[in-house]
């Protein structure tokens, strides 16, 4: 089970994350997760959404260059050792993260929810799944 | 032998040259009309027959041709004999695009010889003379050009090609050379190479150099002449109209005469295609009027310059040209090298099946040029890592720096954020203050 994610281009300069969050939120769209990795000249924002689709058409609309790729949204327990043990699933069947960030959204208390990449997606749903982690669904995504 | 190769053709009067100039121009008109259906159909289309062309004074009825034409009808739209009659190409190096192949007969060689002949004879040479050739041989017309002109003069010539600085000196030293031809950067990289190696003027027998292919000013020429303690010439010519030896520069070093009896030059406004006046400022067109193989009529250089006919202290009649001051297509000098949005184009439409839009910014800081090349990233060419995104950064400098042998700063820039000009992104901002 995986969840769409988009990867926005944003140049760094001033007012673009204003710009582009600002079309998302008029477009009554809620951002789940968000993470930005930045260089000297640009960024790419990587965002989950409560409406992919939708979130991307509009960002495209706005010629706003648009990616659509899936994750994984996992739920950890939120407590010491959480991460560690998630990370330690996926290393003991040689799965490679290629970046991960922490979503707005708690089921409960207790737990986080973290988003991955990884190299190969199948079989880290795999690992996670057999190691008793639950996947959260797209569905669970929609919520505004 | 005198100061001119062919003194009949050279200072010949004015009424006469026009004279042999439309006779000439009747006779290609109609076998450009007859063997080249690729500019019959822009005459047909401009609504001109060869009748109409009765002399020099009709020739503004002819279409233009320009380098799109040239790639258009690339490789043999616009040649007028067949093959079996060709002996020979030449080739432009293809860098603005597509590159130029141009054909020649015989005859056709002969007469470019002779024009390259007529440019050493200017430039002081005779049959005593010990010419040494350094322009690239091969395709590139600079070689092949001014070796079959120094031949002809009957100077003993050394092929020499381009490279290698320290035996092309070790080779002027050895065998005395008194001419010199090739480029004018080639030149003072020689001349530097000299003193580096602890020689001067003195120690070489040069007395006079030709140099072309590529734009110089006078300081570059004063330089030249002092590193090398000759008399710098200017020559002019393109692949086009068959190489250097389109025109050349006499004593006076005032111009550069046209050979009239070959090429008709007219100077025309470049946005409206009208003739100017002589002495008006405009873009250079051609008209090859002997030429069998590869006959361009009213070909368009993109060269901006000036006519004149005033009275030159050599002697000869030929119109004189000045030195190109410009371009009037987007041709841009940054750090001394020709740059053409073309080429930049060529490098981008290999990163995605259509050319991206982009932009050129070129500044000065202090005397240096800096050049930027923003690029608008596309679906294509974007994805999710930052990783891919620098490897295409990386890639597109690392071509265009093969492709124009300088560096510039690739900054990847998000879709429609280049302003653009009615619905065209404007694709050059030049910031420096160079006139």
């Amino acid at each position: 089970m995986t969840v769409k994610q988009l990867s926005v281009f944003v140049e760094n300069r001033p007012g673009r994350l204003s710009a582009v969050t600002g079309m998302l939120g008029n477009a009554g769209i809620n951002i789940r997760a968000i993470s930005i990795a930045d260089t000297k000249d640009f960024g790419i924002m990587r965002i989950i959404v409560s409406d992919a689709e939708k979130a991307a058409a509009v960002l495209k609309e706005n010629n706003c260059l648009v990616t659509v790729s899936s994750v994984i949204a996992v739920e950890i327990d939120d407590k010491p050792c959480g991460m560690a043990k998630v990370m330690d699933t996926l290393y003991k069947d040689n799965i490679s993260v290629e970046y991960m960030y922490a979503a707005f959204l708690n089921v409960s208390e207790s737990t986080a929810c973290l988003i991955l990449r990884t190299d190969s997606s199948e079989r880290a749903v795999e690992a996670l799944t057999e190691a008793g982690y639950r996947l959260l669904s797209e569905e669970e995504m929609k919520k505004i | 032998m005198g100061r001119y190769w062919n003194e009949k053709i050279e200072c010949m009067a004015r009424e006469d040259m026009k004279r042999l100039q439309s006779e000439r121009l009747v006779a290609q008109v109609k076998h450009v009309w007859d063997n080249v259906p690729y500019y019959r159909k822009l005459m047909e289309e401009k609504g001109v027959a060869p009748e109409d062309i009765k002399g020099l004074e009709d020739l503004h009825k002819l279409p233009f041709l320009t380098k799109a034409d040239l790639r258009d009808a690339y490789p043999y739209g616009l040649l007028a004999k067949p093959l079996a009659d060709c002996v020979r190409i030449q080739s432009t190096s293809g860098t603005t695009g597509r590159r130029v192949v141009a054909f020649y007969t015989q005859h056709d060689l002969d007469l470019w010889e002779d024009c390259c002949a007529r440019a050493i004879t200017a430039a002081g040479g005779t049959n005593e003379d010990v010419c040494q050739v350094c322009y690239g041989y091969g395709l590139f017309t600079g070689g092949p050009g001014l070796n079959g002109g120094s031949h002809k003069v009957g100077c003993l010539t050394l092929p020499m090609s381009s490279g290698n600085t320290e035996r092309q000196i070790q080779f002027m030293r050895d065998l005395g050379s008194t001419i010199l031809c090739c480029t004018p950067s080639y030149a003072a990289y020689i001349g530097e190479t000299l003193h580096d190696m602890g020689y001067g003027p003195d120690d070489i027998k040069l007395k006079a150099g030709i140099f072309g292919a590529e734009p110089w000013t006078e300081e570059m020429r004063h330089e030249i002449e002092r590193l090398l303690g000759i008399k710098a010439y200017d020559i002019y010519g393109l692949t086009e109209t068959s190489g250097p030896g389109v025109s050349f520069e006499c004593e006076e070093q005032t111009g550069m005469h046209i050979n009239e009896d070959h090429f008709i030059a007219e100077i025309i406004d470049p946005d409206t295609g009208e003739v100017l006046p002589e002495g008006s400022k405009g873009e250079l067109v051609f008209t090859s009027i002997t030429k069998e193989a590869f006959p361009l009529l009213r070909y368009r250089t993109r060269d901006i310059c000036v006519l004149t006919r005033k009275k030159c202290s050599c002697g000869r009649t030929l119109v004189k040209m000045s030195k190109p001051m410009g371009r009037s297509d987007d041709m841009l000098i940054i750090k001394g090298v020709n740059v053409f949005p073309s080429q930049i184009e060529s490098v981008l439409l290999k990163m995605s099946n259509t050319t991206p839009n982009y932009q050129i910014v070129v500044d000065r800081v202090g005397s240096v040029d800096t050049f930027e090349i923003k690029v608008e990233l596309s679906d294509e060419m974007f994805s999710d890592t930052i990783r891919s995104v620098e490897e295409l950064e990386k890639k597109i400098s690392s071509d265009i720096q093969g492709i124009l042998g300088i560096r510039a700063k690739i900054s990847l820039v998000e879709p429609k954020s280049i302003p653009r000009s009615e619905g065209k992104a404007v694709r050059v901002i030049d910031r420096r203050k160079l006139h």
